[in-house]
């Protein structure tokens, strides 16, 4: 079979280039220019998937992305993409795609059963049905995932490259059919910087599939010489295949342009497949044109049945005509263009029209051409068999529209198309946060005010504006308007005035079309939603049980929740449901649109944001050292840091055991560059520090260091750290690791808002300072080596700083410690870093120097009951409750926090204080987060005294080791408590002091 | 995605900016002297209008610097930016 349907002539194809395809793995033929829909058409396929529930067989329905039916699974492999429209993927060479949602074919789907027994599914099904018991959910879930669904996700990593692309425009214009391109090349001529973007491959929108005249020359020569025109100006941007998918505040448009996309996988390399455009324009022109509103009758989802515009679109623009005999059904004027236009492609055509003695000029031209106009008439039943639509009856229509009378007449016909008139695409403007407005006479929602800050205009059939000339006036115009408001002097003229125009006559408000037995009670099946197969019964059922509310109609019936966003389906479904309900459409409502306006691929939304360039990672200048020592790290914000320095194969658990041995043993290594640091001076630095800590800072004298802890407003514990006197109006801060940014900004937060007048300048200095921090009883000789400084308790003390060479390199050495052994934290200018380390590692092998990581780090502070904060700490904690009074001061005056300690909630008895825990088997380590109990009992409900923050086996102490947050826990210091895991097992722990190793020297 | 006008760095996008909440809330100057009420209210309470907010914003990946803006929390209009110290100006929503 090639291409039987295809004309002899017409269509913006190109006819020489013959391009074979494939689809469920038989091979066809069309032409470049085809669209994937277009080309099977050409070949006669109209069945191309499997409904999303029911599995029922379903066509091509449309010509463009408000397709709900025709989703295809497109290549397969890496390149492989689910629910893609047939009608907006491009053909080209060696293309593969495969039908959706049936096995084992989509002739013959085993799935199909679920039509069989629809009655059963009714709307809401899986919630009633499946939700209880709770527990056999997972087993449901796994058939119900089976035999409803939509395309297959790619397993494989995407091999293909995206973009993205920030722009600012004066005038941006969405959609560049006749009211769009009118509009750029008005904004255009007044040198305003235009961006024209329309979704199609090609510009014209409406017009490349109408047969209309402009200036009295066919539409499309109109097309080229506004193309022509708009590529001579250089501010103007056109911007084909690529689709406005949001338009969010101040004007913020987000499209996505399908750069290589439609070349398929063999794409050269040398351009992205698609790329993300983020726009801000100060003007907005929406141009979105419209999409055609479907009638609903008895078994009108089948293949073989799609829109009329749709048919016209296939006819005039693809060369291909879909059916040799042909009806339509209509309620408006509109159709009978496609009638026309398929009558004079060569098809047999026919007209079942809804109203009652219908006229007007276009049914002249009908009658005159020989169609057949059955009046006041609808389809009462559908003759689809094996695979092919074989004819339909027809029956007269009672005077209300609401039953049919007579006996039904057969029609023989391979299509139908079918229109309800026009739906306004306000999908953008309502996006926007634009008002709409329900038109009466036109029964649709159609733009009302635009939000404040959405500056811009409407033009053409967006707002229900239908004829030729009316909407290329409106097109200048809103140009013109646009460019003026961006401040560009622009007037609209009067050319593409010699346009021809036709008149419709009223069309009938009647859209859900009766069968010869009630609608929802019996064989046939009227569906208004064709994408999440939602019938006219569905949304009866919810009415009846209550779902009333658009918003939840939608949700219960799951109409406009497919990938189509129910382009189709929406307006029917309030239209019913006003029925229902027996008021006027805008009283039912209509739910809000939200981004993006056709779907899609996470490819582009995430770009070149991948991997390293997504998650940064920041090392420290010892990085290369840790690199070629085998670090194991851990991920502290975007740092990496040592976690363990594995040796010979060693377990996690071995390496940290030794490292912490080492360490207390002789001389342990840590690089300690992540922690923050901020340089602070000015003549009020005292007063910030007095402020923002929690002890008092007036009279510590240059070279010497104190420990703070840092509280908000609340009393509770955010930060802590090391701050050192340096000069007297100058001070160097250290934070958490993690808490770096959020102290910095804390510092600024007050500084900026509260005590402006202060003298007093913070400059984050993390990055400038590599610090290597050696401890153990031999970390002072080691030091001594390298430098010619005395380093003895009296010259230089405990918490003191000096400067001095290590190892020739300039340094602020800290006699500090977070082991509680001898410290020397060495800071140098981070270029010197690595030098420094290997350095001291060379002068501290006679030492059996250890190098250790993050882990160790943790278990030889745990081992003297120093505290983390953010782990043994979680916003809730003051620093009584940590038991360190003696950090807060009682004379100093105010600081942040200090009121909040006599809050009725700070003062209470029983807040939760932190304690250590050891276990009764001392190999037994806790696991962390652990629920703590006073005793338990067979089973939940028991009272919950608080959780473990911390824990370890610590082999300095000879066995494990725990800190715990227990209500009222320092009196409870001495009792025993239990806990009980997941694995069932219970153990008891005694409550003791979290000072686990008594000896040490700091 | 709002356009914010940042007193010293002109028009720029959201993103480089983080919202503080309320604006024009002073601490108090003798915390000793309120009531546990008054302090509970400085520390934890906040007004949510629907319509007019005065908050506070930090230009956090850019100047670094702090101000207040007029925001309508329903249409996103930003009425007017101004530095800290600088009294909130009159508008009429």
């Amino acid at each position: 079979m090639s291409q039987d349907y295809r004309r002899d002539k017409g269509g913006q194809l190109n006819r020489s280039k013959t391009l074979r395809f494939w689809y469920d793995n038989k091979g066809y033929e069309g032409y470049q220019g085809d669209t994937l829909a277009s080309a099977l058409l050409a070949n006669g396929v109209h069945l191309v998937g499997r409904s999303f529930k029911y599995h029922r067989p379903r066509g091509i329905y449309s010509a463009g992305s408000e397709e709900p039916n025709a989703l295809v699974q497109l290549e397969s492999g890496a390149h492989t993409e689910p629910n893609r429209r047939a009608t907006e993927v491009e053909l080209y060479e060696g293309l593969s795609a495969s039908s959706q949602n049936c096995w084992p074919s989509v002739g013959f789907d085993i799935g199909a059963i679920n039509s069989k027994i629809s009655r059963l599914l009714p709307a809401g099904f899986y919630y009633k049905t499946f939700m209880w018991p709770g527990a056999l959910w997972t087993t449901y879930e796994k058939f119900i995932r089976k035999a409803a669904g939509l395309g297959k996700s790619p397993t494989e990593i995407d091999p293909d490259s995206y973009d993205k692309i920030h722009a600012h425009c004066d005038v941006l214009i969405v959609g560049a059919g006749p009211a769009g391109l009118q509009a750029a090349l008005h904004a255009g001529r007044s040198g305003a910087r235009v961006m024209l973007i329309d979704e199609k491959p090609m510009f014209g929108g409406s017009l490349l599939a109408d047969s209309a005249l402009i200036d009295g020359a066919p539409a499309d020569q109109w097309v080229t010489k506004v193309i022509n025109e708009l590529k001579q100006m250089r501010e103007v941007t056109r911007l084909t295949r690529t689709t406005v998918t949001g338009y969010y505040d101040y004007n913020f448009v987000v499209a996505n342009e399908r750069v290589n996309e439609h070349l398929g996988p063999n794409r050269k390399a040398g351009g992205p497949k698609e790329r993300l455009w983020k726009i801000r324009a100060r003007q907005v022109v929406l141009a979105t044109g419209a999409i055609e509103r479907p009638l609903v009758f008895a078994d009108s989802d089948r293949p073989g049945i799609m829109l009329a515009h749709a048919l016209r679109t296939y006819v005039n623009h693809y060369g291909v005509l879909p059916g040799n005999r042909i009806v339509l059904i209509t309620n408006n004027d509109s159709a009978y263009h496609s009638a026309l236009d398929a009558h004079a492609a060569g098809a047999m055509v026919e007209v079942i029209d809804v109203r009652r003695n219908p006229s007007g000029s276009l049914l002249d031209t009908a009658r005159e051409q020989g169609i057949h106009i059955h009046e006041n008439s609808t389809i009462s039943a559908v003759d689809y068999r094996r695979g092919k639509l074989r004819g339909i009856e027809v029956m007269q229509l009672s005077d209300d529209g609401k039953a049919v009378r007579g006996v039904p007449s057969d029609l023989r016909c391979d299509l139908v198309a079918v229109s309800g008139g026009w739906t306004p695409t306000v999908h953008l403007f309502s996006q926007g946060k634009g008002k709409l407005k329900f038109l009466d006479d036109e029964h649709c929602y159609v733009p009302g005010e635009r939000a404040v800050n959405n500056k811009g205009f409407e033009a053409g059939s967006c707002k229900a504006t239908w004829s030729l000339p009316e909407c290329l006036k409106e097109g200048a115009i809103a140009g013109a308007s646009a460019a003026s408001a961006a401040g560009f002097e622009s007037t609209a003229t009067e050319d593409a005035s010699g346009t021809e125009e036709s008149v419709y006559g009223p069309a009938r408000a009647l859209w859900i079309l009766p069968t010869d037995h009630p609608v929802g009670r019996g064989p046939k099946k009227h569906f208004h939603e064709l994408h999440n197969d939602s019938t006219v019964a569905d949304i009866a059922l919810a009415a009846r049980e209550g779902f009333v509310s658009i918003e939840h109609l939608k949700r219960y019936t799951t109409t406009g929740m497919g990938t189509d966003q129910g382009k189709t389906s929406n307006l029917n479904a309030l239209t019913v449901m006003s029925e229902i309900r027996d008021v006027p459409i805008p009283e039912v409502g209509t739910t809000t649109f939200r981004p993006p306006f056709t779907p899609l691929s996470f490819g582009s939304i995430v770009g070149h944001d991948r991997r390293e360039l997504f998650v940064q990672k920041r090392k420290t200048a010892i990085h290369p050292w840790h690199d070629r020592n085998n670090a194991v790290y851990e991920d502290v914000g975007d740092w990496k840091r040592p976690y363990y320095f594995p040796q010979h194969g060693e377990s996690m658990h071995d390496a940290v055991q030794r490292e912490c041995l080492a360490a207390r043993a002789s001389a342990g290594i840590v690089d300690a560059s992540t922690l923050g640091k901020i340089d602070i001076q000015g003549p009020d630095a005292r007063r910030l520090l007095n402020m923002v800590y929690t002890n008092a800072w007036s009279k510590l004298a240059p070279g010497r260091c104190r420990y703070g802890l840092m509280l908000n407003e609340h009393g509770m514990v955010f930060d802590d750290g090391v701050t050192t006197c340096l000069a007297e109006n100058h001070f160097h801060m250290t934070t958490t690791t993690g808490g770096a940014a959020r102290v910095m900004g804390w510092l600024e937060e007050w500084l900026q808002t509260e005590w402006p007048q202060w003298q007093v300048y913070c400059t984050s200095v993390t990055e400038q300072w590599a610090v290597a921090s050696i401890t153990g009883p031999n970390a002072g000789k080691l030091l001594s080596t390298l430098c010619d400084q005395p380093l003895d308790d009296e010259s230089f003390p405990f918490m003191s700083m000096q400067s001095f060479n290590v190892a020739g390199i300039p340094a602020r050495v800290f006699r500090i410690s977070f082991t509680g052994d001898l410290t020397f934290e060495i800071n140098v200018p981070a270029r010197y870093g690595l030098a420094l380390w290997e350095a001291l590692m060379k002068a501290g092998r006679q030492y059996d120097i250890c190098p250790y990581g993050t882990e160790a780090m943790h278990i030889l502070r745990a081992e003297k009951g120093f505290i983390i904060v953010g782990q043994d700490t979680d916003g809730t904690v003051t620093p009584l409750d940590l038991g360190m009074d003696w950090i807060v001061s009682k004379t100093k005056g105010d600081f942040l926090g200090r009121r909040s300690f006599t809050r009725s909630d700070t003062t209470r008895s029983d807040r939760k204080q932190l304690v250590g825990l050891l276990t009764e088997d001392p190999s037994f380590v806790l696991p962390e987060g652990v629920h703590v109990v006073e005793k338990l009992k067979d089973k939940p409900p028991m009272t919950m005294l608080g959780h473990v923050t911390s824990s370890y086996m610590s082999p300095n102490v000879g066995r494990s080791i725990a800190m715990a947050l227990l209500k009222d826990g320092f009196n409870r210091k001495g009792s025993t408590l239990e806990v009980s895991l997941m694995d069932g097992s219970s153990h008891k722990v005694t409550v003791t002091d979290p000072v686990f190793l008594k000896s040490g020297s700091e | 995605m709002l356009l914010i006008e940042c007193p010293w760095c002109g028009l720029r996008d959201q993103t480089e900016f983080h919202c503080h909440g309320e604006a024009h809330i002073t601490r108090p100057l003798d915390p000793d002297s309120l009531s546990d009420e008054e302090w509970g209210s400085y520390v934890f309470f906040r007004n949510n209008p629907k319509g007019l907010h005065y908050e506070r914003w930090e230009h956090s990946h850019g100047c670094r610097r702090w101000f207040n803006a007029a925001r309508d929390t329903v249409t996103d209009h930003v009425y007017a930016t101004y530095k800290p110290g600088v009294a909130k100006p009159e508008i009429e929503s």
